[in-house]
Formats: structure tokens, sequence, C-alpha cells
């Protein structure tokens, strides 16, 4: 089974260690393995599931309500300046 | 223990008689939770903190408005353990994760407010799982629980902390989580009950996101009347989750008591297969036996796409969660690596050193489900196979009113012996993962211990919005077995 073991650490943005690729690499291989047991199964013309419970999209009001204050939304952040999320220069 | 006084490891009608009559305080039951934990959980792990001072404040409260003659909520000064997946308000909500450690949700999951507004005392955050990936509760970055029939063994997991607490005796009610079985497996392997409901009866708004499209909140108690009265509570529609069923919450203490007579019973015979333990398969049967004998029919049913449900389910778990868990990305509420160069090192070693193992593990199984080029090929044809495994409950409900079954292939296994091969420990989870694909509302209840005295418990499923159905049937495999409010060292309450 060809798996990209790089790629796919990047596009989950994951800094993985080589000995973590190695070893996930691996593991993923023997998962998928089992999982490809699933291409025995004869689904032609079955939906898929979307939901398990099938509702109706409820929408709400359109109108204003109760929400974190900046304060509180800003309290758990690694690095704010009171009034942002602070990240590295981008540009 | 049956000259204890009463406490912790007390039955909810117990507890609030004595509340009620003014013969205990919520405070001093409160006190008496919270020093019984310090005193026992070094050789359990099932908490990662307790948040003892706004549990005495609300107790206190509770004391207060009951001594004024108000009226009080159902469970009115009753202590209850909250998973460290559900925020609480004001108290760190990890999900047992470093990527979480020092988050304090500035609002309440809706569980969390239910339980407040019913008069119950939050008292503290139990051990899991992190974010509830595992089945044996050894990827917590807060250390194993221990099952407290046998130290040396796994609790289960995800929910191991919630069961552990149950059957330890230290308080009367946890909320868990299940998305592939994390109420059941540990519910079982703890001797314990715990429910399930129906994918949508009780909201998400709050609970840390794993696989959304399964996940769900559930109670775990000592015996059945409490495990349902805490479902009751929790139950009912939220408009903060979009997947909340529009309907009034559950009514379900009044079928704790009421017959089974003419209840038809389907036994698959596909959760009785190879790799079964067989005294847990003696012990499962001669519980069933014991529905018949109470007047319900036995019926023999067949749910044949049983044995691609674990397939199914790793691809939809971990492709949900694979995104669900990108928002941890160092720089809104999470842990921030302090090697910075630029924003992409930011989220790759923030997120490399905030995650364990398996969750690792699953983000890229789930990555690589999701990627380019293999989104048809997995993620879509297991919610084919879903739809499926779906169709064979269905089919079976068209014969009979609920499923009894397994829960487990065995009963607790010892610490260390399947953290070597992930995909071992993943096939554990193959009885309880088909009702979670389906949606529908199941439990487990303890049924008997094996030779070794490790509990096993029976997994009762019905049809879609049939907790009713659930909780009558599973009263009645608790009348034949006896195994309400007991404990290990052979006593109960």
């Amino acid at each position: 089974m060809d798996i990209d073991i790089d790629q796919v650490a990047a596009l989950a943005r994951l800094d993985l260690s080589t000995e973590e690729r190695e070893v996930l690499g691996g593991q993923l291989r023997s998962i998928l393995e089992h999982v490809d047991q699933l291409s025995a199964v004869d689904t032609e013309g079955v939906e898929a599931t979307r939901h398990p419970i099938p509702l109706a999209t409820p929408l709400r009001e359109d109108s204003r309500g109760e929400h974190l204050s900046h304060d509180e939304a800003l309290a758990n952040a690694p690095e704010s300046d009171g009034s942002s999320f602070v990240v590295p220069r981008v540009v | 223990m049956a000259d204890l006084p009463l406490g912790p490891q007390s039955p909810v009608s117990e507890l609030r008689a004595a509340l009620q009559s003014g013969t205990l305080s919520a405070e001093s039951l409160t006190q008496r939770t919270l020093e019984n934990i310090e005193g026992t959980d070094e050789d359990v792990g099932a908490w990662i903190r307790t948040s003892g001072e706004p549990a005495l404040a609300a107790a206190v409260e509770v004391d207060a408005r009951r001594s004024r003659g108000e009226s009080l909520g159902p469970l009115a000064g009753i202590p209850v353990g909250v998973k460290d997946m559900i925020c609480t308000r004001g108290v760190e909500t990890t999900a047992a994760s470093k990527m979480l450690a020092g988050f304090v949700p500035p609002y309440d999951a809706t569980v969390v407010s239910r339980l407040r507004a019913a008069g119950a005392i939050p008292i503290g955050k139990l051990n899991q799982d992190e974010f509830a990936m595992g089945s044996s509760n050894e990827n917590s970055a807060f250390g194993v629980v221990r099952n407290p029939w046998d130290t040396d063994r796994v609790p289960g997991g995800s929910s191991g902390g919630s069961a552990a607490a149950i059957a330890a005796g230290q308080v009367p009610l946890t909320l868990g989580t299940d998305t592939g079985g994390s109420i059941r497996q540990p519910a079982s392997f703890c001797g314990v009950v715990g429910f399930k409901p129906t994918y949508g009866r009780v909201s998400r708004y709050g609970v840390v996101a794993f696989a959304s499209s399964l996940d769900q909140v559930g109670p775990l108690a000592a015996n059945v009347a409490d495990a349902a009265e805490l479902l009751e509570v929790l139950s009912g529609h939220d408009p903060l989750d979009s997947t909340s069923i529009p309907e009034a919450p559950l009514q379900l203490t009044t079928e704790v008591e009421r017959p089974i007579t003419g209840m038809r019973v389907g036994v698959p015979e596909e959760y009785f297969g190879e790799g079964l333990d067989p005294e847990v398969e003696s012990i499962v049967r001669s519980a069933i036996a014991g529905l018949e004998s109470q007047g319900a029919e036995l019926v023999p049913v067949a749910l044949p796409h049983t044995s691609y449900a674990v397939a199914t389910y790793y691809v939809i778990a971990t492709a949900e969660a694979s995104s669900n868990l990108s928002r941890y990305d160092g720089v809104r509420y999470t842990h921030r690596t302090d090697r910075v160069e630029d924003l992409r090192s930011l989220y790759e070693r923030s997120r490399a050193e905030g995650f364990g193992a398996e969750v690792k593990r699953r983000i890229i199984l789930g990555t690589y489900a999701l990627s380019s080029g293999y989104y048809d090929a997995y993620y879509l044809k297991a919610q084919r196979v879903r739809t499926l495994i779906t169709r064979d409950f269905q089919r079976a409900f068209e014969t009979c009113d609920v499923l009894a079954a397994p829960v487990a292939p065995t009963t607790a296994f010892a610490l260390g012996a399947r953290t070597a091969d992930p995909l071992q420990m993943y096939l554990q989870d193959i009885l309880t993962i088909p009702a979670s694909l389906a949606g529908l509302p199941c439990g487990s209840v303890p049924c008997g211990l094996d030779s070794s005295g490790l509990p096993v418990g029976m997994q009762l499923i019905a049809p879609a919005l049939e907790e009713a159905t659930l909780v009558r049937a599973s009263a009645a495999v608790e009348r034949h077995c006896g195994f309400a409010n007991r404990r290990p060292g052979g006593g109960d309450s």
C-alpha cells in the first residue's frame, strides 16, 4: 500500500519525529489492510449515512443574543494583546 | 459495607430521602464525598481534579434554599462527577490532554447547566482516555485509571474514570460520553450501569468534539433507577445543538418497575461468535434466560453486517476527529510551543507537543481517509456500509423490541496487556460500535462475575427514541441478577 506519511503529517499539521513517522506509517498500513475488507461489501445504490437520526436543519431567528465578552473569549489565549489573539508575523 | 452510613456510595433515592427529611445536609454530603475521594483515589486515579470550593458553595446554597422552603430540583444536593470531555464554567477542562492544560471554560455545557438546574452538585472532573480515544483509559495525559475490582486491570475506556468512581463508591452519579462504546464498555468492566441515549437525545453543546456524528453524553450509576433518573435530567431539546432532537425530556423512572411480560427480546447470534470469552457468554446467556423467566419472549435475529462495523467506525470516527481536532492550533485556547519560527511551525509544533500518541495516530488515519483521491474509497464507502449496518437493526426491530448481547468479548484485561498493537485494541470494540453507528439507545447492565471475580455486563439495544424500553429491560436484568449497588469486596450499599 502506497502511503506518503510525510504528506499526511503535513496535511494534519503535525510535526512528527522520524521515529513517529516510521511507527505511525506501519500502523496506518496495518489498520488500512483491515479497513480494506469494506471493499468486499456491495454498496451499489446504497445511500451514504449523512446523519444517524435525520432531522431538518433548524434555523433560529436572526436576532442578537448573549455571547461571550471580549475578555472572556481571550482569557485562555496563549498570547493576546488585550484585543486580539497574537500570532507570528505572516506578511 | 451494609453498615456504612449514608454517603457517596448510597443510592440516590436514599440520599434524597435523608436530604429532604433533614437528617443529612447537602454540605455535609459534599464534604464527605470530597474527603472520601481524597482518601481513596490514589489507588484508583478516577479523578483529574475535584472542585471543592464551588461544589461546597453550591451545596450550601441548596441547604439554604431548602431551609427557606423553596422548591428544589430532583437531584438537589446529590454530588455528580463529570467526565473531563464536558465543559464546566470556571473549572479547568482538559479532555485528559496536555493540549488543553490550563483551559478554563467561560461557559457550562448544556448537560452541566441541566445538572445545576436539577440541584445536583458537580464535584469534579473525571479521568478518561485523551479526547475519548481509547478502550482502556491508558491514554490519559494524567495517568491511568485502575479498576476497583482489581487494581492491576483496566477500568475500560474511554469513560474509565466515570465508571471506576461509581464502582469505588466515590460518588453516586457520573456523566460519561460514548462514541463507539465509551460508556458501555467501562460500565461493563467496572460492574456499573451506563446508558448511551439515542443520538441527539442529549445536547452536545459544550462537549469536546471527537466524532460529531457519533458522540453522545450519558449517565453512569450503581443501579438502573439512578441512571434512568440522571438521563431524564440530561435529556431534552437544546437550541444550541443543531443535532438535538426536538422532543420533551424523557420520563423514565416509572419504567423501572414495569413488568416485561410479552417483551420480545432479540438475540443476535453474530454477537456470540468467535473471540467471545466462554465465561462471558454463559453469564450473559443466563441473564437472557432471566428475562425469559420474567415473561419475555426470546427471538433469534440476524445482524449480518456486524463484522464490518470496526472497519467502518475507525474510518468515520477518525475522519471526523481529524477535522474536529484541527481547532487545536496553538492560537486561541490551547497549548502553544516555545519553538516558534513562523505560523506554520507554531501549528505543527504546538500540535506535536500537545497531542498524545493515540490522538496523533487517529488524526493521521482520519487525515489520510479524507485526503484527495482516498475520500470515496474510505470515508464515502464507510458511510454507505454504515447505512447497511443501520438497516440490519431496522430489520431486526421488525421482530423484536430490544436486543440483548454481551458488551465486550472479555472482562477487564490487565494494564499494559493490549497497548502494543492498536488494531487489536480497536477490535475489542466490535460489540459496542454497531449501535453507535446506527445512533441507537443502548446500555450496559451488570449481570454477574466471572471466576476471577470480575464483572460482566449485558448490553441492551433499543430502537431509536425507545429509551423507555431500554430502561424497562435493564431493570429486569437487574432484578434477575441482583447486582444493584454491588461493589468490590462483596458488599453493597
